[in-house]
């Protein structure tokens, strides 16, 4: 009997482990940034563009432009992920077609960020001749977060109740109808989950911008679409490895990753409240 | 005789990919009167309700032969918009499924659709219907709450309800009072008797009390058959068919 027990422990005790190690890490991770890079910030560094070869100054810029490049990429991808996922879900006849794109959905979610940047830097800026601008960016992360937004919104749509459809199309509502009014408002918080992770990975990325949007300085601050911009991810790229001033940088580096991951928990933060806030409305 | 049939079932076939579900059915179904199909599980009965107005065109890889021929025309040809086919004949399903709305939007919801707009009309509407389905007592006060919070019975009303106030001619009922206890069941019933002076009911139960209780006429169904369509006195007094004797003593089913 004991010995049961005992193995009821153990298993316990190693469960608990597990979960704890991920808690600890991302706690650990954020401390360490937080801690290095809080000497850094100030109001200066939020508000003013780099200076003597970005080794002092602000990153101002760069905020700027990861925020005008998360913003475009979620403009794009969200309505363009939904009414795929729409048509995935609740038009197209299940069958080999469908299961080849759901096949390729997946496979693009696997894609090395940085083919996708080699294909917006071909397709965007060289083709289109978009120049490497916030829409050659903006699109080409759009294609990148596509996949995830994709997947959260068919699951979302596919948890809505079946019986919610029945009831409206048993009324006599249009198939499309019951899609806008009963389909859509339900499969909401699911579809804003996906987007939290889209936007995330979007703000991160450093890949795919690198040759469609991010300029290595620019102190000047973008007035159009077609301009190119700095960018967080892409800041710190170029400090850690292709300035002459690496080391003496170090302290902005971790500013600056402190101020993107602050963006990025404060952009998942806005759409778990939003999420919590729709669910409490909707209960079945 | 001048032919009172609101819903006309002319030799239908129907099938789930390669299974046959339904053979040969041919039955009338008449203006004002609740019919009551019965029968053992996977008979065919919920398959031909749902044939009625179109509900099985949602489920892929089905296929109808025949005809189902509501107001002299036959619902399954091309050019019938099966939207409006089913708003002239509503439904009523197994499980109460109130959209996770207040109970006066499940309610409007319909009608704003079909393009009532005006308020004080939607309001009369609401009551009506709920008046109808005799729930407006209970929830008059609680209008604007989640119909998720009433109990079985009472979002089964609200279903009917919500049903009533597309103001169809036929109410199709696939086995309403199937989830639901005894007393709810009763009020349903009671309802059942009182809707019918107003539309045309069809309703498929598991339940042949109740079938015998509410029932003007009873088809019974067997292995996708229509074995026997009679009024329910008859059918469940002096049946024609064996089968049928069979099934309604117990002996199988």
């Amino acid at each position: 009997m004991k010995w049961r027990y005992f193995k009821q422990n153990v298993f316990f005790v190693t469960i608990r482990f597990s979960a704890f190690i991920i808690a600890l890490s991302i706690g650990a991770f954020l401390v360490y940034i937080f801690m290095n890079g809080i000497g850094a910030i100030g109001w200066d560094f939020l508000t003013l563009p780099p200076r003597d070869s970005m080794t002092k100054g602000g990153i101002m810029p760069a905020i700027l432009g990861t925020f005008y490049l998360t913003a475009g990429a979620i403009i794009i991808a969200l309505p363009l992920g939904v009414v795929s996922a729409i048509y995935l879900s609740e038009y197209a006849k299940q069958g080999p077609v469908i299961r080849l794109i759901r096949i390729g959905v997946n496979c693009l979610a696997g894609v090395p960020s940085v083919v996708f940047g080699l294909f917006g830097l071909g397709l965007f800026v060289v083709f289109l001749q978009f120049g490497s601008c916030i829409l050659s960016g903006a699109l080409t992360l759009g294609f990148l977060i596509l996949p995830t937004i994709i997947g959260a919104s068919e699951e979302a749509l596919k948890g809505v109740p079946q019986t919610f459809r029945e009831a409206s199309l048993g009324l006599g509502v249009s198939k499309w109808q019951t899609i806008l009014r009963i389909v859509l408002p339900n499969a909401l918080p699911g579809i804003l989950t996906g987007s939290i992770l889209g936007i995330g990975r979007a703000a991160g990325e450093t890949a795919p911008i690198m040759f469609t949007a991010a300029a290595f300085f620019t102190a000047k601050l973008p007035t159009s679409i077609f301009d190119e911009v700095m960018a967080l991810p892409y800041h710190v790229y170029v400090l850690a490895t292709a300035g002459t001033h690496i080391e003496e940088t170090r302290p902005i580096q971790y500013g600056t990753i402190l101020v993107l991951v602050a963006l990025v928990l404060g952009i998942d933060l806005i759409a778990i409240i939003m999420r919590s806030y729709i669910r409490k409305k909707k209960r079945w | 005789m001048l032919s009172d049939n609101i819903i006309e079932v002319k030799r239908v076939n129907f099938y789930y990919g390669e299974f046959k579900a339904l053979t040969d059915v041919t039955m009338d179904f008449e203006k004002n009167k609740v019919t009551a199909l019965i029968g053992p599980s996977g008979c065919g009965k919920s398959t031909l309700l749902r044939l009625l107005n179109r509900m099985n065109d949602l489920i892929d890889g089905t296929r109808v032969e025949g005809e189902v021929v509501f107001e002299d025309r036959n619902i399954y040809d091309p050019d019938v918009d099966p939207v409006e086919i089913r708003r002239r004949i509503g439904m009523v399903f197994q499980k109460p499924n109130p959209f996770p709305k207040s109970i006066i939007n499940n309610i409007s919801y319909g009608p704003k659709l079909v393009g009532v707009k005006d308020k004080s009309e939607l309001e009369a509407l609401v009551e009506q219907s709920l008046k109808q389905a005799s729930l407006w007592d209970e929830v008059k006060d609680i209008l604007n709450q989640s119909a998720m919070m009433l109990s079985g019975g009472q979002q089964q009303r609200v279903c009917i309800a919500r049903a009533l106030a597309m103001k169809p001619d036929v109410l199709l009922m696939d086995e309403p009072t199937s989830a639901l206890d005894p007393i709810s069941t009763a009020k349903i019933e009671e309802l059942i008797e009182e809707l019918k002076k107003e539309y045309t009911i069809i309703i498929v139960t598991h339940n042949m009390q109740q079938a015998a209780r509410i029932s003007d006429y009873t088809g019974f169904f067997y292995l996708g058959k229509l074995i026997e369509y009679n009024p329910t006195e008859k059918l469940f007094t002096t049946p024609d068919v064996k089968q049928t004797e069979e099934y309604i003593t117990g002996r199988f089913g």
